[in-house]
């Protein structure tokens, strides 16, 4: 059964890969071209809005820049994001040779990639969804063409790649653990991406029933949310809320991850609170999905139900609290070096606190009815998730770039992009609160002159600019690193703590030659303190089990894709219903191959091996 | 233990299922994927207890249900359930002929339940209780029919690993893959207890 990994095509290769560390730069890839779409979506929207009475995007066609930008950033651009950092670390910080189950992995991401590219058709098919990112019922049934069809559906199909991906990192990281790695030996991000994957497993299910609601009243006759046949909208609100909540703390919780590992490292100190650290993780995501209809305080709900919702909310503040001491405690007396990663890290304390403060300023049920749908809610959640996933997601691709790509990024335009980037967000942001506090409502394309918003409005649109700035410098850093770059060695940053900075840069195909033996927290930091030049193994050299690559996953997500177009137009067309049965018997029979031809993998030899890794120490 | 290993009853560990480490993840893996399912039909359950008076001039639910061929239906799932667990039963005694048996019984006690849940469908939707009727129709078809739709599923998917391990008989690589498949029958039956409690008998006392 051992065979030698034949050489292909590169393309051919990132089609077919189930290697993590690949899968890692496909989301890299394919996150960051969506940032750059939602990054231009938000740019249309500041312009529109930097003078009253502009008419750079009227009405429908602002509406529907302004959903796509929610729904863009959200799915398409900060979830793979997670999913690249989760990718390309976390197994190779519980020192694994790979994740659970590789052709799951590289499913997730055809599914992901399949459900955006079919979500951004739109544009170019009639036009976005416009029902905003949160997409209530009572506007999106009304909503003509088919803008929220293309919501639904691709929504869908990305959303199965998730949940795929969170079963996949749960399993890896209860299962794949390398010996002596206990749970409260795991890098605070590997525990960070282990909460974020079980909140991922129970969020997901509710947006996809809510969906498919959906799909049935607009596609298929349905009567969910049509109140003349006994439906109920507030019904959508609800499930797109027991999944939006959490959502937030699927994105924010890994951003948290990231950073204790920014603040341990760069502080040369081991992170305060640990355990605390840990508990406060778990707590969060516990009540993260206690808390979903504070955003339906104006609802109706009645005020005990708003009370219950209001405290668990403010609840939440408690845990958050615990980790932003500990962060700033890990730095008390550190030997701190303020590297790019480092800055952001610093600079996400007082961001993301302030975005924290107007969460419990929201959390107040009252006052809330005053905030609801107005700029003031806009700032608060671009702050902490700007603030917080975004900061966090510069900040890991400039920390761990080395380490994917073998390369460190320089220094000084890191540098460059994050003073533009910080200054351009609170410049964006800010002024935002005080519009909204002035009575700017959200989700409206102008404005009146003699209002007061003009000052404000154009603040917030220089801001934009200046971090559309920082990320052209950030592209241009990347593409002058790939050519000509510094090449970095396994311990790129020279402080490394956790285990991904023992394999080289970039890590060989199965990451450990032999798999180590972690004999406590920060497992490479006690090695290098004894004097030790690498890992302690826990087994002897001998040959590697790796996973066959496969084009599988590739064909499941197509099938879905193209049964989406079909189920899309079978109202209109006489073609839509075969195409959508075409494109499921596609990913069922995909799947059935997959079901029946065996899969036993290949085997890497000893000798191969001890020949990689000579080259690696010379 | 290795996957492609040959082995006699004697040889054959305890719990198959678990004896590789693919084995081990995909037990894990699975189960965690019905927790996944359980939040999915918890919302499906959810959504249909806040629309089932919302007949919107339609049949109610207890002039419409046909219990005593729902109970027949009931009876042929709870019963197929049973089986699969003698199917597993012999999978780990290593007897794969036996298994083989019990696995088809299943299959078509499955089938049975499902000739039956379509002849019901038909019927309701013959007296006006058609899917875009109401409110309480669009819910009951989304909830009794995903139902079904997972069993159609599990019965597409035993059926082919029965067929694809027909000649070869068990060993580790496939051992892990009746079993997960058994785990998912199971989950399905447990579905429909909650289906028959709450859909059928909650709606004929109103």
């Amino acid at each position: 059964m051992s065979t030698v990994a034949r050489k292909k095509s590169v393309i051919w290769d990132y089609l077919t890969t189930v290697d993590h560390k690949k899968i890692a730069i496909l989301y890299l890839i394919a996150g960051g071209f969506f940032f750059l779409v939602g990054g231009l979506e938000a740019l249309f929207i500041r312009i529109q809005l930097a003078k009253p009475n502009n008419d750079f995007l009227v009405g429908g066609l602002y509406n529907q820049v302004l959903t796509m930008h929610g729904t863009t950033m959200i799915f398409l651009a900060a979830m793979p994001l997670i999913f690249a950092m989760m990718n390309a670390v976390v197994p190779i910080q519980i020192g694994a040779r790979d994740v659970a189950f590789p052709f799951l992995n590289a499913l997730g991401f055809w599914l992901f990639f399949f459900g955006g590219v079919f979500l951004n058709c739109s544009w170019f098919l009639g036009g976005a969804p416009d029902a905003g990112w949160t997409s209530y019922a009572s506007l999106s049934l009304e909503s003509p063409g088919h803008g929220i069809d293309f919501y639904v559906l691709g929504l869908q199909i990305s959303g199965f790649g998730t949940l795929m991906g969170g079963i996949n990192f749960l399993v890896t990281i209860i299962n794949m653990r390398a010996p002596g790695m206990t749970y409260m030996r795991m890098p605070m991000f590997t525990w960070a991406s282990f909460v974020t994957s079980a909140l991922i497993l129970f969020a997901f299910p509710p947006l996809t029933v809510g969906l498919v609601f959906m799909m049935m009243d607009r596609l298929f006759g349905g009567n969910f949310f049509h109140p003349a046949q006994g439906g109920n909208t507030i019904i959508w609100e609800h499930l797109f809320w027991i999944f939006g909540h959490p959502e937030v703390y699927i994105l924010v919780l890994p951003a948290f991850g990231i950073f204790s590992e920014i603040f341990a490292t760069f502080s040369k100190k081991r992170l305060f609170g640990y355990s605390s650290m840990v508990f406060a993780t778990v707590l969060i995501g516990f009540l993260g999905f206690m808390v979903w209809a504070h955003h339906m305080f104006t609802t109706g709900m009645g005020p005990i139900a708003n009370a219950i919702f209001a405290v668990a909310t403010m609840a939440i503040a408690v845990p958050t609290g615990i980790k932003i001491f500990n962060w700033l405690f890990t730095m008390w007396g550190g030997n701190i070096r303020f590297t790019t990663p480092m800055l952001y890290a610093v600079a996400f304390i007082p961001s993301f606190v302030m975005g924290g403060v107007t969460g419990v300023m929201n959390a107040a049920a009252a006052a809330d009815y005053q905030y609801h749908d107005s700029y003031f809610v806009v700032a608060h959640f671009h702050y902490v998730i700007v603030g917080g996933v975004v900061f966090a997601l510069l900040a890991g691709v400039h920390y761990w770039w080395p380490k994917m790509f073998g390369k460190m990024l320089n220094e000084a335009l890191g540098k460059t992009t994050f003073w533009l980037f910080l200054i351009g967000f609170h410049l964006t942001f800010f002024i935002q609160h005080f519009l909204g506090l002035m009575g700017m409502p959200r989700r409206v394309f102008t404005y009146l002159p003699g209002q007061g918003f003009e000052t404000g409005n154009l603040i917030s649109t220089v801001g934009a600019f200046f971090m559309a700035a920082a990320t052209i410098i950030l592209l241009v850093n990347v593409i002058i690193t790939t050519a000509k770059g510094k090449k970095a060695e396994a311990d790129a940053w020279g402080v490394g703590r956790t285990l991904e900075w023992a394999v080289a840069s970039p890590p060989p195909e199965y990451n450990f030659a032999q798999t180590p033996l972690v004999r406590g927290l920060d497992a490479l930091w006690i090695e290098k303190m004894e004097g030790k030049k690498g890992l302690t193994p826990a087994e002897p050299l001998g040959d590697i089990h790796m996973p066959n690559s496969s084009i599988l996953p590739f064909v499941i997500s197509l099938g879905l894709f193209i049964a989406a177009f079909g189920f899309m137009y079978h109202n209109q067309h006489s073609w839509g219903l075969f195409v959508g049965i075409g494109g499921l018997l596609i990913t069922l029979g995909s799947m059935f191959l997959r079901s029946v031809i065996d899969d036993h993998g290949f085997h890497i030899h000893k000798e191969e091996i001890m020949e990689a890794e000579k080259g690696v120490k010379a | 233990m290795h996957a492609e290993e040959k082995l006699t009853a004697e040889t054959f560990p305890a719990a198959p299922e678990k004896a590789t480490l693919e084995g081990k993840n995909k037990f894990l893996g699975f189960w965690l994927f019905l927790g996944g399912e359980t939040v999915l039909f918890a919302s499906l359950f959810a959504t249909y207890l806040a629309l089932r008076d919302k007949t919107a001039g339609g049949p109610p639910a207890h002039e419409l249900f046909r219990m005593p061929l729902v109970f027949v239906a009931t009876m042929l799932l709870l019963t197929s359930s049973l089986t699969s667990v003698y199917a597993i039963y012999h999978m780990k005694n290593f007897d794969f002929k036996k298994m083989q048996l019990w696995f088809a019984i299943t299959v078509l006690l499955g089938a049975g339940f499902l000739g039956l849940e379509i002849f019901e469908f038909n019927e309701y939707v013959h007296e006006g209780h058609v899917f875009t009727k109401s409110a309480f129709a669009s819910s009951f078809y989304t909830l009794v029919g995903t139902h079904g739709g997972h069993v159609a599923f599990g019965l597409l998917w035993i059926l082919t690993l029965m067929i694809r391990n027909a000649k070869r008989g068990l060993n580790l690589y496939n051992a892990p893959k009746f079993y997960v498949a058994s785990l998912y029958w199971h989950f399905i039956d447990v579905v429909w207890v909650f289906i028959f409690t709450v859909v059928y008998l909650m709606g004929m006392v109103g």
